[in-house]
């Protein structure tokens, strides 16, 4: 109702544009063209002036409104994170700086020079000095954000450090699946062609296979396997292997100022340093909703938007429990050949799931 | 005395120009005159109103795309009856659809509107006006660029209709989702048409493009040396070169797009396994590939969108600045320095892709390098109008609006280049807002620049100036309302293409920004409507053109009859003896190009 409303109120705004529009070209032929032209021109130049005030107090009244919505007010959350930011508003004071004082020129211009009989316009065709001035200044300013920026893109780029944990991404529609080495520190060999949704959601080869050509390869049978939530360690560097399962998507970590596609059949790496616990975000940032996400930033398909991934960065301890409680994917596959459960004794593991039990009360408190 | 009276108290002195060019008409049918025409004025009308229909169906489609963003929760049974079940299920836009919505409006405002109906109206009309020319070097194949251009539209107006939906993967139709129909419906009969539109529109403008650039380099008029036609026509010499060069390689990306959605090749598909189908043989391909070869054409095509609105600034600044353009030669140059870095570029859509960190920094430097021709241009057109003696026609406020525009979104482009602070503002609504300032509404302003300017000639009338400025003064004030913000939301990591925010704790606080966005874009389209009224509501009942020359403009074009026929000039073509550039010489307001040096005048 309130849509057919509006569509009313358009038309008739519409007509009554319409019927001033067509008057004043009516009165302008009377008045003399000449006339009417310079009157409207007066007209323009003063709302020339007008848009550029206005419109520069849109900006700093835009950037009051919704710079605290940003992620710029807080700390990135990463180390690297930190040298992207710091990057971000050095780029924002060049560009800045040349976004105001050019669109004064312009509209100042516009105003200033605007038709008048007493005018001689200046005939000025050329001038090298003014030319090669506002080459070379561009250049240099230039070049200083490409020296910087060149010196981040290699260290992001650059090699993990020895001691990151190494975690493996792959998404699918739509949803992720994380892998960890399990004790050995090596990831099983997978394959395609073996995936089973329902039990080896990204192949793992676990069994020989003599029609594929493949031989179980024992190191993925300790790998860890868990969807939609990873967790990570603060402090710790971590190295992310990214894969797809089927179309491109893209491992987006917007507070950690990081982002990497994921390509089927091409691996991809990313690392970065957390420096936040979650629980510690929560605080800064006063959410106790706070949650570090992984968007998919690739279109991947009509589910792409609800491609919703969860990071949770925890303490060195509280990440030695949570891995304790994990069962290698494997055992899960076939629970027939975990060791711990064909003893049929559990007392081993009882105290260690105890104690990890009173400790994630411990964190719950914070 | 009625309006239509007094607006065309002039009839008289009209039909005395309009008589000479009479002789000259052969004989001409409707259909050879206004369907298959050669005459390359009417083709690029043809061009101009094709594209406008596209630009209303590619509005439209924004619209319904903004409703679903600004209004996420609220239904509209109305848009169901309007739209039917397959857009609309419980007066909500499905997720598809929006999918669809997304893909269809890039595509057909990129290709239809931005590249044919911006330079194939404006190539089309202006390089033989300008540069003293009967018609294109082959009016023939320029008949055909268009007609293809029409199949292409066609085509893409029928994937609309088609069960499974449109192609619903983006406008950059990424493999594997565009290749694999089970990964989306979208990727069905849909993509298909779509492959099938995009092919035939690019036939389209290689046979336009090389029929401009045989006519820029073949046809000129005696005296009109490279270095004296006006900078529209080196805008759209350049246009052509990029198209010509880069679009071969979009062809054979598509070719293999093909090939591997029908045929069982590889060449983009390795390692894949789709959800309710299984593992697919594929391998070995690289879905990398078709990123380089799309984005080899991608980047040169947004500055083949881009340039012509920057030939026509150029020249419409200088005219109603009554100053010549400051720089001439800076700015072929430039011009040239964008046209050949534009190749250099394209990986800077890619930095995220896994792309080799070095190759990356290579992109960087090309990619800043480029700011610096931008630059130059930028501070030519402000020095343009320094100290001119400005009018403030449509078609002025409009360059003016462009150059703004340009500044604004060009800046933030030295952002993304930058690939470190691209890791995090890649595919977010920062990139959103980059592109449509720079791109989408800059050339759009240099398009409506274009037509505001050179209306008077394609149809011997005026637009109605009132509307004119209200369109104007409208257009930018909503432009900026409705892609300044969004900078913002991409410095929150707000990613694009999504269909709904509330699920996402880091980006639902932008809710009422984007209800915001999307009204005033729904005003600013409504404004559009005004502008397309007035352009139809003049071609028939627009106040007559009286003077030859209504700007007082030194080009070629303002030498024909206010109504040129077939043929341009009714007698000889007129030979050229300066640049076009001398306002305000020795005092005087303007010299055509066709005035010969006199003894007396001074040197510069
Ligand atoms: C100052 C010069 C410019 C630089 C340095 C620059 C840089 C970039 C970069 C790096 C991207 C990729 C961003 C990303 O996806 O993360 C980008 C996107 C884009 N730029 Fe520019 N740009 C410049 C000017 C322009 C111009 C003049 C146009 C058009 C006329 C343009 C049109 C586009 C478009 C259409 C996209 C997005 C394509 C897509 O992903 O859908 N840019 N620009
Ligand atoms: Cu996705
Ligand atoms: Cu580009």
């Amino acid at each position: 109702m309130t849509m057919f409303l509006t569509i009313a109120v358009i038309v008739l705004v519409f007509l009554v544009i319409f019927q001033i529009a067509k008057a004043s070209e009516y009165v302008a032929v009377l008045k003399g063209e000449e006339n009417s032209r310079k009157q409207t021109n007066k007209i323009n130049g003063f709302l020339m002036i007008g848009f550029l005030v206005l419109g520069l107090i849109g900006v700093w009244y835009c950037n009051d409104a919704l710079y605290k919505k940003t992620l710029l007010p807080l700390d990135a959350a990463s180390v690297q994170g930190e040298r992207v930011d710091s990057m971000l508003w050095v780029t924002l004071a060049v560009t800045g700086l040349v976004f105001i004082i050019t669109q004064i020129l312009l509209f100042y211009f516009a105003y200033k020079y605007q038709e008048s009989d007493k005018r001689k316009v200046f005939y000025f065709p050329h001038n090298n000095k003014l030319e090669v001035l506002w080459t070379v200044v561009p250049a240099i300013a230039l070049t200083v954000l490409v020296v910087i920026g060149l010196r981040n893109w290699f260290y992001f780029t650059g090699d993990a450090p020895d001691n990151a944990m190494k975690i493996e991404v792959t998404g699918k529609q739509f949803g992720w699946i994380f892998r960890y080495p399990g004790k050995d520190g090596v990831f099983g060999k997978k394959y395609y062609k073996v995936i089973d949704p329902a039990s080896n959601s990204i192949g793992l080869v676990w069994k020989d296979n003599a029609e594929l050509n493949l031989k179980d390869d024992p190191a993925s049978h300790d790998d860890i396997v868990n969807e939609q939530t990873m967790y990570v360690v603060k402090g710790k560097p971590v190295k992310l292997i990214i894969g797809s399962r089927d179309v491109i998507h893209d491992v987006g970590l917007s507070q950690f100022r990081m982002k990497m596609d994921a390509v089927p059949g091409i691996p991809t790496t990313m690392w970065f340093t957390p420096k936040y616990t979650t629980a510690e975000m929560k605080k800064i940032t006063g959410n106790e909703n706070f949650q570090y996400e992984i968007s998919c930033d690739q279109m991947c398909g009509n589910g792409h938007y609800s491609m919703k991934g969860v990071i949770e960065v925890v303490t060195q301890e509280e990440f030695d429990m949570w891995m304790a409680k994990q069962t290698p994917y494997y055992l899960q596959a076939f629970p027939d050949k975990d060791p711990s459960k064909q003893k049929a004794d559990s007392t081993t593991a009882k105290p260690a799931v105890a104690n990890a039990a009173t400790m994630l009360k411990a964190v719950a408190k914070n | 005395m009625s309006n239509e009276a007094v607006l065309h108290a002039h009839e008289a002195a009209v039909h005395q120009v309009h008589g000479d060019h009479h002789e000259h008409h052969h004989h001409e049918t409707f259909i050879t005159k206004y369907v298959f025409s050669m005459d390359h004025k009417m083709i690029a009308k043809q061009f101009l109103i094709t594209g406008m229909v596209w630009a209303v169906l590619g509005g439209l489609m924004s619209v319904l795309f903004r409703i679903q963003l600004g209004y996420p929760d609220a239904h509209f049974p109305w848009l169901q009856d309007i739209l039917g079940k397959w857009w609309v299920q419980d007066g909500r836009i499905t997720p598809q659809a929006y999918y669809a919505l997304v893909t269809t409006h890039g595509t057909v405002l990129v290709f239809f509107v931005l590249t044919a109906g911006l330079s194939g109206t404006f190539a089309n009309f202006l390089i033989p006006l300008q540069v003293g020319a009967r018609d294109m070097a082959s009016p023939f194949m320029n008949m055909l660029s268009y007609w293809f251009f029409f199949t292409a539209s066609l085509v893409m107006l029928s994937s609309m209709f088609v069960e499974t939906g449109p192609f619903s993967g983006g406008w950059t139709a990424y493999p594997p989702l565009s290749a694999l129909g089970d990964a989306s419906p979208g990727s069905k009969t849909g993509m298909d048409l779509w492959l099938i539109a995009m092919a035939l529109f690019v036939i389209s403008s290689l046979l336009g493009g090389l029929n401009y650039i045989a006519t820029v380099l073949n046809m000129r008029t005696k005296g009109m040396s490279m270095t004296r036609m006006p900078l529209t026509i080196w805008a759209l010499f350049f246009t052509a070169v990029l198209g010509v060069l880069s679009f071969p390689v979009l062809f054979s990306g598509f070719i293999l797009l093909i090939f591997d959605r029908n045929f069982g090749t590889s060449f983009y598909l390795s390692d894949i396994f789709v959800n309710g189908v299984g593992a697919l043989p594929n391998e070995g391909g690289s879905a990398i590939l078709y990123q380089h070869l799309f984005w080899f054409l991608g980047h040169p095509e947004v500055y083949i969108i881009l340039l012509p609105a920057m030939g026509m600034v150029s020249e419409i600044l200088s005219t109603n600045a009554r100053k010549p353009i400051f720089g001439y030669m800076a700015m072929i140059g430039s011009l040239f320095a964008i046209a050949v870095l534009a190749f250099l570029v394209w990986a800077h859509h890619m930095f995220v892709t896994g792309l080799n960190p070095f190759l990356g920094s290579i992109f960087v430097l090309l990619t800043l390098l480029i700011a610096v021709p931008s630059a130059i241009k930028v501070f030519n057109w402000l020095t343009t109008i320094w100290r001119g003696n400005i009018r403030f026609t449509p078609g002025m406020l409009f360059a003016i609006g462009f150059v703004s525009l340009f500044i604004s979104g060009g800046l933030t482009g030295i952002w993304l280049g930058n690939s470190a602070l691209d890791i995090h503002l890649h595919d977010t609504y920062f990139v959103i807002a980059h592109f449509h300032i720079v791109m989408g509404v800059a050339s759009m302003f240099g398009m409506f620049a274009g037509i505001y300017h050179w209306f008077p000639k394609m149809y011997g009338r005026y637009l109605n100036n009132t509307l004119a400025y209200i369109h104007f003064w409208v257009t930018i004030a909503g432009a900026y309302m409705i892609f300044w913000p969004m900078h913002y939301e991409g410095l929150a990591g707000m990613p694009r293409r999504y269909y709904d925010y509330s699920i996402w704790e880091s980006f639902k606080q932008f809710a009422d920004l984007n209800r915001f966005i999307s009204t005033i874009a729904i005003i600013v389209f409504a404004t559009q409507l005004l502008f397309l009224f007035n352009f139809f509501y003049s071609i028939f009942k627009g106040r007559k053109v009286t003077q030859q020359n209504p700007w007082n403009s030194n080009t070629l074009e303002w030498t024909t009859p206010i109504r040129p026929g077939h043929g341009n000039w009714p007698g000889e073509i007129p030979e050229v003896h300066r640049w076009a550039y001398d306002y305000g010489k020795d005092g005087r307001d303007f010299i055509p190009q066709t005035e010969p040096i006199g003894a007396d005048e001074s040197h510069h």
